[in-house]
C-alpha cells in the first residue's frame, strides 16, 4: 500500500516538473518569457477577483451552515449584553473585511501590468492619513466603551443575596463545595486535603461544619450566584459556554465570578427540543493529560427546586463522621447539632433576607 | 535610465577596483565560508534554511494532530515505525498530544517565524539596503547563528526523551510546567526546553543587539533615517522589542528553573497534588503570566513587524509605485513597537487580575488597531493605479495583507475584555492569531524568500511553481484558519485532544475533518516550494543583476556579492528607495544611488540634495587634484 503511494506521489511530481518545464520552454520560444508580465500575470491578476468570489460564497454558505451549531442564546442576564456586543463588533469587522476585500482582490485585475502603461506616481495624502486614522480610532473608542461598560458590570461586586458556590478544579475533575444553610462557605487550607477532603475544608471555622460537597453544579434560576474558584494543583479554568461564563482557577489565589442564570435546564429543553439537554462545565486552561474530560453538568432549576435540592443534601461531616475528630473542642457541640439534623434542615440565610 | 544606473556603476567598478583588493573569500576555507562565517549573507542563509527545517518539523507536528482531532477513531498503528510508544493501540497518547501542540507552537514562534524570519532578512538584508560591508560584529552575528544553532540541538534532542518534549503549552505557565508530577513533559522534557530558550535568547540578544548597532552606525553616505526602506525601519524596531523584552522572557524562565529545581515559590503557592502538600507558600502563577506576556506580546510584533516591512518592500517594487505614506508607515512601525510593550495583559483577562488592569488594557489594545489600520489601508493604497507584476513574492505580500486584516479584524473582538471572556483560550483565538501572526508572518517569509533568492543564491526560483505553491497555500490557510472562527463561537477549547466527552461539544465534526484535509493539502502543497528553492539553487535560471528592477541597494552588489558586499566603493545614496514611476522619468524605477543631477527630468522641486551638492564639489576638488 505504502509503496504504491509513494510511487503515485513520485510520478506525479515528476509529470508536475515536467510540465513545468514544457510551460517554461515553450515561453522562452514564443519570446514571452523575456517579457516584463505574461500570460501569467493575466492569470494571476483574474484568480484575485475570482477567489473573491468564490470565497464569499464559501464564507456565506459555509457561515449559513455552521451558525445552526452554535450556542445557543445564553443563558445569563451578562450573556445576552456580551452577545449583542459581540454580534455588533462582528458586523462592523464584517463591513470592514468585505470592504477592505473587494479592494485588495480587485486593484490586482484592474491594475494589472500592462507595457507602456505607467503607474501613478503618489507618494502620499496627508489628509488621507488623518481620515483613516481618526475613523477607526471613534470607531474603536465606542467599542472599547461599550465592552468597558459591561466589563465593569460583570466584574463587579456581586449583591449581597448572591448564592455562593465553591468551585475547585484539580487534575482531571471539578470539585464543588456548597456553604450548608449558614450560607457561608468555610475556609480552606490546603494541607487539610486528603483523599476524602478533597477541597481541604478547615474545620476549624465554624462555617465549615455544615458545608457539603455536591456531585452537580446546582443554580438557582434568576438569582444572583457567586462562583468562588479555587484550584489545588495546576491551573484550572471554569468555562461555563452557555452562561458565557469563564475565570481561571489559581493554586493559592482564589477567584471569582458572579452572573444570573436565566433559563432553567427544563426552559432549555424546550427551547432546543432536545429532552437530553444539560448544561456543562469545562476546563479552558491547559491541565495535562485528561484537560478535555473536565466535565460537570450544571443544572438550573428554580428557586424552590434548588432549596428542596439543598435540604437533600447530606453534609460533609455526616457523610464522613471520622472528620468529626478534626473538629475542635469547641465546635464539637455545634458539629453534632448539624449532623444529627440530616439532611440538612433551615432556610439557607440568602433566602431568609 | 537604465543605462545611467548601469555606466554609473561601472564608473565606480572601475575606479576603485584596485582599492579594494583585499577580497576576504580567496582564503576562505569551506569552514570559514560555510560553517563559521562571520559573513552576514551566509549567517543569514544558515538562519535560513534552519528555520525551514524547523518549519518542516513544527508543521509535520501539526499534521499529527490535525490526524487526531479530523480523524480522532482512526487506526494509527502505521505511525508506529516514526512515533514508537506514543502510539498506544492504534491511539496518539494524550500526552504526546499536548507535548505536540507545545512543540507546535514553541518551533513556529520562535524558531521558524522569530529566528527564521527575522534571522534571515535581518542579516541579509540590513547591510545590503543601508550599504554597509558586513554587520557591525561578524563574529557576534556568527555567535549568534551558533547559539541559536546550539538551541535548536537542544530542542530537537528534547523531542526523542522518553518522557517526552515539554507539553504544558508554549507559554509553560506554572505550576503545571513547574511541577514534573503534575505532566510527563515537565520533566526532563521541559528543562531542555528552558535551556533550549535561554540559548535561544542568547542568540537573539547578540543578533539584536548587531542589527541595531548597524542599522545607527553603519549606513552609507547619504542613507540618513527617512531614506531608510521599510525593510530596514522594520527590522530596527523589531531588533529593538527583542532586546528589550527578552531578558524578560529569561527572567521569567530563570525563576520557573529556581522553583523547578532550587525549591523557591515565586510562583507556586498553596499546591496538593499526588497525594501531598507541597511546601511552597506565597508565590503567583499569575506572576509568571505578566513575566510571559511581556515578552510574549511584544514578541507577536517580532514576528509580524519583519514580515510587514518586506512586505511594504515588495508591495512597492512591484506595483511600480512609491509606498503610499512612508512616513504614515514608519510611524505606524514606531507606534505598534511602543504600544506592543502596553498591551501584554489582554491575554490574562480572566486569569483574575484585577478587573480594572483588565479595562486599562483593554484600552491600549484596542489603541494598537489604529497604527495597524492605518497599515492595511496604505497597503490598499499602495496598489490603486499600480502596473501590478505579478511575481510570487507579490502574491503571498497581497495575501499577507489580506491574512494581516482579517485576522487582526477579530483582534477587535478579542481585545475587548467583556468578549474575551466567552472566547479566551477557545478555538476563535487560534483562528485569530493563526491568521494575523502564523500564517501572515509565514506568508511574510515566503514572500522575502521568492524575493531575495537571486540575490542570495544568483539563480531565479521558477514562477510557474512559484504561482502553484502559493495559490494552494493561500486557499489551503483560509481553509484550515476560516472555520476555526465557526468552532470558536461554538465555544470549542483549544488544546482538547477529543471533543466527545462534552454533549456541547459535539458537533463540528465533519467540519474538523474539512480542517485537517485542508491542512494536509497546504501541508503537501509546502513541498512544492522545498523543491523549486533547492533545485533552483543549483538549476535556476541565472538571475540578472536587478531581476525586479528595484531601487533598493541591495542590487547594485554583484549579482553573486562576495564578502564585503560591493567589490568597489559602497554607493552614496541620493535619493529615498520608492521613486517608482516617477512622472517625466524613462524608466519605472530610479535606484537610491542614482544622484539627482541626472535625472532632472524626473525631479520634483524640493528634490535638491545636500549630500549631492557636497559630492560634486567634492568631484571638482578630486579631479582638480588628479590634473594637478
Amino acid at each position: 500500500m505504502s509503496y504504491i503511494l509513494i510511487t503515485v506521489a513520485i510520478l506525479v511530481l515528476v509529470i508536475f516538473a515536467m510540465i513545468v518545464r514544457t510551460v517554461n520552454l515553450l515561453e522562452v520560444f514564443s519570446g514571452s518569457f523575456y517579457k516584463r508580465a505574461g500570460t501569467s500575470n493575466k492569470v494571476n491578476a483574474l484568480l484575485f477577483p475570482i477567489t473573491f468570489i468564490l470565497g464569499t460564497i464559501a464564507i456565506v454558505w459555509s457561515y449559513s451552515s455552521a451558525s445552526k451549531e452554535f450556542l445557543p442564546a445564553p443563558s445569563s442576564v451578562h450573556g445576552k449584553e456580551v452577545d449583542f456586543i459581540f454580534w455588533l463588533d462582528m458586523g462592523i469587522i464584517v463591513f470592514v473585511f468585505v470592504a477592505t476585500h473587494i479592494l485588495l482582490f480587485f486593484f490586482p485585475y484592474m491594475y494589472q501590468f500592462k507595457e507602456g502603461r505607467k503607474a501613478y506616481y503618489y507618494p502620499d495624502n496627508n489628509k488621507l492619513e488623518v481620515i483613516w486614522t481618526t475613523i477607526p480610532a471613534i470607531v474603536l473608542a465606542v467599542l472599547v466603551f461599550t465592552g468597558w461598560r459591561v466589563w465593569t458590570d460583570i466584574t463587579g461586586e456581586a449583591p449581597k443575596s448572591a448564592y455562593n458556590i465553591e468551585i475547585v478544579g484539580k487534575q482531571f475533575n471539578w470539585m464543588v463545595r456548597y456553604p450548608g444553610t449558614d450560607g457561608i462557605i468555610g475556609k480552606h487550607n490546603f494541607r487539610k486535603i486528603d483523599a476524602l477532603n478533597e477541597v481541604g475544608i478547615d474545620f476549624d471555622d465554624k462555617a465549615a461544619l455544615d458545608d457539603f460537597m455536591a456531585n452537580e453544579i446546582h443554580l438557582p434560576v434568576g438569582k444572583p450566584v457567586e462562583l468562588k474558584i479555587r484550584a489545588r494543583d495546576v491551573l484550572h479554568s471554569v468555562f461555563m459556554p452557555h452562561f458565557r461564563v469563564k475565570m481561571d482557577a489559581v493554586p493559592g489565589m482564589p477567584t471569582r465570578f458572579w452572573f444570573i442564570p436565566d433559563k432553567t435546564t427544563a426552559d432549555m429543553r424546550t427551547e432546543l427540543r432536545n429532552p437530553n439537554f444539560n448544561y456543562e462545565l469545562a476546563c479552558t486552561e491547559i491541565c495535562g493529560r485528561n484537560h478535555f474530560g473536565m466535565r460537570k453538568v450544571i443544572v438550573v432549576e428554580s428557586e424552590e427546586e434548588y432549596l428542596e435540592w439543598l435540604k437533600s443534601q447530606e453534609v460533609f461531616l455526616a457523610k464522613n463522621p471520622d472528620y468529626i475528630k478534626n473538629v475542635p473542642e469547641k465546635l464539637r457541640a455545634d458539629a453534632e447539632r448539624i449532623i444529627s439534623k440530616k439532611p440538612a434542615e433551615g432556610v439557607p440565610a440568602q433566602a431568609a433576607l | 535610465m537604465a543605462e545611467i544606473a548601469h555606466s554609473a556603476a561601472l564608473d565606480v567598478h572601475a575606479g576603485h577596483a584596485h582599492d579594494h583588493d583585499h577580497d576576504h573569500e580567496h582564503h576562505d576555507s569551506f569552514w570559514t565560508k560555510y560553517v563559521f562565517t562571520t559573513d552576514h549573507k551566509m549567517i543569514a542563509k544558515q538562519f535560513l534554511v534552519t528555520g525551514l527545517f524547523w518549519a518542516f518539523i513544527g508543521g509535520a507536528m501539526s499534521m499529527l494532530f490535525r490526524i487526531q482531532l479530523g480523524f480522532p477513531d482512526a487506526n494509527l498503528d502505521w505511525l508506529k515505525p516514526i512515533l514508537g510508544g506514543w502510539i498506544q493501540d492504534g491511539k496518539l497518547d494524550q500526552n504526546f498530544y499536548l507535548a505536540l501542540v507545545t512543540m507546535h507552537g514553541t518551533i513556529m514562534v520562535f524558531f521558524v517565524l522569530t529566528a527564521g524570519l527575522s534571522g534571515t532578512f535581518s542579516n541579509f538584508l540590513i547591510p545590503l539596503q543601508i550599504g554597509a560591508r558586513d554587520m557591525a560584529s561578524g563574529f557576534m552575528n556568527m555567535l549568534s547563528y551558533w547559539f541559536f544553532f546550539l538551541s535548536s540541538v537542544v530542542m530537537f534532542i528534547s523531542i526523542f526523551i522518553e518522557t517526552g518534549p515539554a507539553g504544558g503549552g508554549w507559554t509553560i505557565y506554572p505550576p503545571l510546567n513547574a511541577l514534573p508530577q503534575a505532566n510527563p513533559g515537565s520533566g526532563l522534557g521541559m528543562t531542555m526546553w528552558l535551556v533550549a530558550m535561554a540559548l535561544f535568547i542568547v542568540s537573539q540578544l547578540l543578533g539584536g543587539i548587531n542589527y541595531i548597532t548597524t542599522v545607527i552606525n553603519l549606513r552609507t553616505r547619504g542613507m540618513s533615517f527617512s531614506r531608510l526602506p521599510l525593510t530596514i525601519w522594520a527590522f530596527f524596531v523589531t531588533a529593538i522589542l527583542g532586546l528589550l523584552s527578552f531578558p524578560v522572557l529569561f527572567s521569567a524562565a530563570l525563576l520557573l528553573i529556581f522553583d523547578r529545581s532550587f525549591g523557591t515559590s515565586f510562583f507556586l503557592s498553596e499546591i496538593y497534588i499526588n497525594g501531598e502538600a507541597l511546601p511552597n507558600l506565597g508565590g503567583s502563577p499569575v506572576l509568571f503570566q505578566h513575566l510571559f506576556w511581556f515578552l510574549g506580546h511584544p514578541e507577536v510584533y517580532i514576528v509580524i513587524l519583519p514580515a510587514l516591512g518586506i512586505t511594504s518592500e515588495i508591495i512597492a517594487t512591484n506595483s511600480r509605485k512609491p509606498i503610499f505614506g512612508y512616513r504614515a508607515m514608519v510611524g505606524s512601525i514606531l507606534g505598534i513597537g511602543t504600544l506592543s510593550f502596553i498591551v501584554w495583559a489582554h491575554h490574562m483577562f480572566v486569569t483574575g487580575m484585577n478587573p480594572f488592569l483588565g479595562s486599562i488594557f483593554m484600552f491600549l489594545t484596542l489603541i494598537i488597531a489604529v497604527p495597524s489600520a492605518v497599515k492595511a489601508f496604505n497597503y490598499i493604497t499602495t496598489l490603486w493605479k499600480g502596473n501590478l507584476v505579478f511575481t510570487p513574492a507579490m502574491l503571498f505580500s497581497i495575501a499577507l495583507v489580506s491574512l494581516f486584516i482579517s485576522g487582526g479584524l477579530t483582534g477587535i473582538i478579542l481585545g475587548n475584555s467583556a468578549l474575551d471572556i466567552q472566547l479566551h483560550d477557545t478555538y476563535f483565538v487560534v483562528a485569530h492569531f493563526h491568521l494575523v501572526m502564523g500564517s501572515a508572518a509565514f506568508f511574510g517569509m515566503m514572500a522575502g524568500i521568492y524575493h531575495w533568492f537571486p540575490k542570495m543564491f544568483g539563480r531565479m526560483m521558477n514562477d510557474k511553481l512559484g504561482y502553484v505553491h502559493f495559490w494552494m497555500t493561500f486557499i489551503g490557510v483560509y481553509a484550515v484558519f476560516f472555520p476555526m472562527h465557526y468552532t470558536g463561537i461554538a465555544g470549542f477549547p483549544r488544546r482538547y485532544y477529543s471533543f466527545t466527552s462534552f454533549e456541547t461539544f459535539s458537533k463540528f465534526q465533519d467540519l474538523n475533518v474539512f480542517i485537517s484535509i485542508a491542512a494536509f493539502v497546504t501541508f503537501a502543497a509546502q513541498a512544492i516550494f522545498i523543491v523549486n528553492f533547492f533545485w533552483s539553487m543549483y538549476r535556476g535560471r541565472r538571475a540578472p543583476m536587478n531581476p525586479w528592477r528595484s531601487n533598493t541597494l541591495e542590487w547594485t552588489t554583484p549579482i553573486e556579492p562576495g564578502h564585503g558586499n560591493w567589490p568597489g566603493e559602497i554607493p552614496t545614496v541620493y535619493r529615498w528607495p520608492y521613486d517608482y514611476s516617477k512622472p517625466g522619468a524613462a524608466e519605472d524605477f530610479i535606484a537610491q544611488h542614482i544622484p539627482y543631477s541626472q535625472t532632472p527630468e524626473s525631479n520634483l522641486a524640493h528634490e535638491v540634495d545636500p549630500v549631492e551638492a557636497y559630492d560634486a564639489d567634492l568631484t571638482v576638488d578630486t579631479h582638480a587634484q588628479h590634473r594637478g
